[in-house]
């Protein structure tokens, strides 16, 4: 059974009817990783951001579902959502460099979750802190916890929010392009830790990223997904040698591999392009006379 | 659905309408106050002492807004009040405007020593509380108007030095301004033509909230009986016997305190208006 | 690094200072109206003239003047009140703790009521809610402390007359304490009725020194905290399962108070020359209030000393907020 259940989920830039995610359905099982992969403006952010509660203003649910566990989370009471969210799930951001606040040391901002939501002892807390930096192989945790922010380099704050996700072992964890910022090199880094610590914990994974090779690195499924719409959903091993969809297909063949970087890339053709906007179009009519 | 932004942007075209009636009908009750003042401001007369406005009990027709204790005309005395106010507004505001940009612009362009010692100057005016600096200098000046504008001068004109200077620095800094130099333009002329256009626009919405504080500047130093002969009506001067009062006769105090309070209010949102109207983004 | 900017600091503070002192000594020396022909008798001989402006260093030139007086002063001689014969700094500082006790009631005023409306805005933000303080945060700011202070006398002494709106304390209740601030001696000495008779005459003027800086920290801490609620890691404290209070409380408000800091180091200086007036209007029993008084009976020596007290203050405020904003930014702290 799937942990996170997400039926025919809609979401509008606020006061129009201009849609933002169009009748998203996906499934994440517990302990798998799933890609969400686009290109920017894909609405691939926006599904992690519907699933934690964390939707900017501008944007507002219209429609849909979103199970988390069997609990329908949208028509919860905002403050118990919350609560369930900040136990059940965590969120690898994207950027390290403003994702800590500057004005907290380390310690309290991994532990403020466990001692506040989960109810921990702070001396436990406490120890669970050093505990789950060590995991993300920081060799001097106490040091590290009692720093800023801005004494620590970039690669080393995206471990302590790594870290900092796992800390209170929840089910599911969203990372949200989490090496983008990061420098190529400590990129690798970064990947091979989040997929080592997903398998050590068995947590289930929404890996949102534009990059196919990181998707074939580290997921076994895939969801592409093209303005707002879902274009296909995959098992990772058979999207790579067979994609269904045309647009999936051009994708692919945009993407450099890693056998062969110099290889020649192909850009999106405008015919597919125009193919899948129909698609989005009809999607769109159908759902204005629902 | 009302948001918040557009509840401020919706009522600023209509505070800035209602300020600008409120200066206008400021400015013909002063320009013809002989003409619409009702009685002679300056007539004592015991008989008519404390009436009270015309809504009440016991008001006298011809006495609009009610009598002080020594008899004289309330509303009388507000547009010869109004009076003073203007022209202390007026002349104080632009003088200051004028003299505070002119450092400010000098300071900023040539940089240097000359604002190494302006600065330092701002500086120093900044450690004086200017209700003490301004009371200090009317005693040392003596009474009347035109100790009154200079006081304001010599406090106030920090106050565009100030943005003034920061303007001329960010300006000087611009391509533009390089490339007037580089055309071969003097240094004095380049000022002239290319920076001061630009800072123009910031010294007028700094001139419309300086008038509003030369007309509180005023009426604090008449309200301590600082600023013209006594006899000659001023808000403050009427504000304090008003202060004195207030239990008996009320409306000595609350007219000319409206008076002030809608035009300190209005010169500021002017002020604010303006800004906007200049600056492209509502920030 | 940190101590060299501290003591630079310093060295322009000083700098400061002395300016001050030289504009005093100027602008005062050239007081038209003798001060000595006041304090005699009529018919008082040319000798009695000379002895008293022996008695008071006016017979020297300027600079040897001006010289004596700053040597006095650093001694903390600020010379001899003309009116009352008492030395002034005595003076100066028996109403010192009156003009410091309102100023910072209107201080932690301005700070309460600025930061409620900051957070209630941030809380409630692009609501009708916001638009309304927005609205009235202009206004205050649009008003000076003098105009409030008419309003709340009207308003609240005689209109709906529950606040005393002239003096400091009740003159059956006058305290005879050992230090001049009356309001922490009472609390000390657990007089509760003298506490709050003092806070009953404070209330209204600190009202009305609070209002503008109110809405100045209201304006611009809300502007900052609505900034910082975009940012990421306020979104990720959001997903640890904390609600919007908890998040603007601790998260966004500790980093978007520091521009407010300095700004109130500024305005909190506007609010002590604000004291001035309004001690004057609630007649409060402070050293404004003195400082008029010695403006009108042409009291050189105790001008001097309240002017050069309220620069010492304004001057030291400024300097108290900058130490305090190297030591609450950790960047600046570790630099």
């Amino acid at each position: 059974m799937s942990f996170l259940k997400i039926r025919n989920l809609s979401v509008v830039l606020r006061g129009t009817r201009h849609r933002l995610l169009r009748d998203v359905s996906l499934d994440v099982a517990a302990t798998e990783v799933m890609g969400l992969v686009g290109e920017s403006g894909a609405g691939k952010s926006m599904i992690g951001k519907a699933v934690l509660g964390i939707l900017p203003r501008s944007a507002q649910v219209v429609s849909g579902t979103i199970e988390m566990d069997g609990v329908d989370l949208l028509s919860m009471d905002p403050r118990r959502r919350r609560a369930l969210i900040g136990r059940q799930a965590a969120l690898i951001p994207q950027d390290p460099l403003t994702a800590l606040n500057p004005s907290r040391r380390i310690r309290p901002q991994i532990t403020d979750r466990l001692v506040d939501i989960l109810g921990w002892d702070r001396a436990r807390a406490n120890t669970r802190a050093e505990e789950i930096l060590h995991e993300v192989h920081i060799a001097a945790p106490e040091r590290v916890l009692g720093s800023y922010p801005h004494e620590l380099s970039g690669g080393m704050r995206q471990r302590i929010l790594i870290a900092s996700a796992f800390a209170a072992e929840p089910r599911l964890i969203v990372a949200d392009e989490p090496t983008t910022a990061l420098d190529v090199t400590v990129q690798k880094q970064i990947l091979k830790l989040i997929h080592e610590m997903q398998a050590q914990h068995g947590t289930a994974l929404l890996f949102v990223t534009h990059d196919l090779g990181v998707v074939a690195k580290i997921c076994q499924r895939l969801t592409v997904l093209y303005g707002g719409l879902v274009v296909e959903e995959a098992d990772v091993r058979a999207f790579f040698r067979a994609p269904v969809h045309a647009y999936s297909r051009a994708l692919l063949a945009a993407t450099p591999r890693h056998s062969d970087p110099d290889a020649d890339l192909t850009p999106v053709p405008e015919a597919v392009i125009a193919a899948v906007q129909d698609q989005v179009l009809a999607a769109d009519r159908s759902w204005t006379h629902a | 659905m009302l948001d918040g932004r557009s509840l401020v942007k919706r009522t600023a075209g209509l505070r800035l309408w209602l300020s600008v009636a409120w200066l206008s009908l400021l400015v013909i009750g002063a320009v013809f106050a002989p003409l619409v003042a009702p009685q002679d401001p300056l007539m004592q007369d015991l008989f008519t002492a404390r009436l009270p406005p015309f809504w009440m009990h016991g008001a006298e027709p011809g006495y609009w807004l009610g009598t002080d204790s020594l008899g004289r005309d309330v509303l009388s005395r507000i547009l010869y009040g109004g009076r003073v106010a203007l022209i202390v507004a007026l002349l104080a505001g632009s003088a200051t405007a004028i003299i505070g940009a002119t450092l400010g612009l000098i300071a900023g362009f040539y940089r240097g020593w000359v604002d190494m010692v302006i600065s330092r100057l701002v500086d120093i005016w900044m450690a004086f509380p200017p209700v003490l600096f301004s009371i200090l200098l009317i005693a040392v000046l003596g009474t009347g108007l035109g100790s009154v504008i200079l006081a304001i001068i010599v406090i106030d004109w920090t106050r565009f030095a100030r943005v003034v200077r920061a303007e001329a620095m960010a300006q000087g800094a611009m391509d533009y301004v390089a490339s007037a130099q580089v055309a071969g333009r003097g240094r004095f002329s380049t000022v002239l033509t290319e920076i001061l256009p630009n800072v123009l626009p910031t010294i007028t919405v700094l001139l419309t909230l300086e008038m509003g504080i030369a007309v509180i500047v005023e009426a604090i130093l008449s309200f301590v009986n600082l600023s013209i002969s006594t006899d000659d009506p001023t808000w403050g001067g009427m504000i304090a016997e008003g202060r004195v009062s207030i239990h008996q006769a009320w409306w000595v105090l609350v007219f000319p305190l409206i008076a002030l309070f809608l035009t300190v209010l209005s010169f500021s949102q002017l002020g604010e208006g303006l800004k906007d109207r200049f600056d492209p983004v509502l920030q | 690094m940190f101590l060299r900017r501290f003591l630079t600091r310093i060295a322009t503070t000083l700098v400061t200072l002395f300016g001050v002192a030289v504009i005093v000594f100027v602008v005062i020396r050239v007081v038209p109206g003798d001060p000595i022909a006041m304090m005699l008798p009529p018919g008082a001989t040319d000798a009695d003239i000379a002895r008293l402006q022996a008695l008071y260093g006016l017979d020297k030139s300027i600079p040897q003047q001006f010289v004596i007086w700053l040597g006095g002063v650093l001694h903390g001689d600020f010379g001899t009140s003309i009116t009352t014969r008492q030395p002034v700094l005595g003076l100066v500082l028996s109403r010192l703790p009156a003009t410091l006790e309102l100023s910072i009631m209107a201080l932690v005023i301005a700070v309460v009521l600025g930061g409620l409306m900051a957070l209630t805005g941030t809380r409630l933000r692009d609501t009708r809610t916001e638009g309304a303080i927005d609205v009235a945060n202009g206004m205050a700011l649009s008003v000076p402390d003098f105009l409030w202070g008419l309003v709340l006398i009207l308003m609240f002494g005689v209109l709906w007359p529950v606040f005393s709106i002239s003096g400091r304390v009740s003159p059956a209740l006058v305290p005879q304490f050992h230090t001049d601030f009356f309001l922490f001696e009472s609390v000390l000495r657990l007089r509760f009725d003298l506490w709050l008779d003092l806070v009953g005459h404070m209330l209204m003027p600190a009202v009305a020194l609070a209002i503008p800086l109110a809405a100045i920290i209201g304006q611009l801490l809300k502007q900052s905290l609505k900034e910082t609620m975009h940012l990421d890691y306020v979104t990720l404290a959001r997903t640890k399962g904390y609600g919007e209070n908890h998040v603007i409380t601790h998260e966004a408000l500790r980093n978007a108070i520091l521009p407010t800091l300095t700004l109130i180091g500024v305005q909190f200086t506007f609010l002590i020359g604000g004291t001035v007036i309004i001690e004057r209007l609630f007649s409060y029993e402070g050293l404004g209030n003195m400082a008029i008084d010695a403006v009108i009976n042409r009291d050189l020596p105790l001008i001097q000393g309240i002017v050069l007290l309220f620069a010492l203050l304004f001057t030291l405020v400024n300097l108290c907020v900058d130490l305090l904003y190297a030591v609450l930014n950790p960047r600046l702290r570790h630099a």
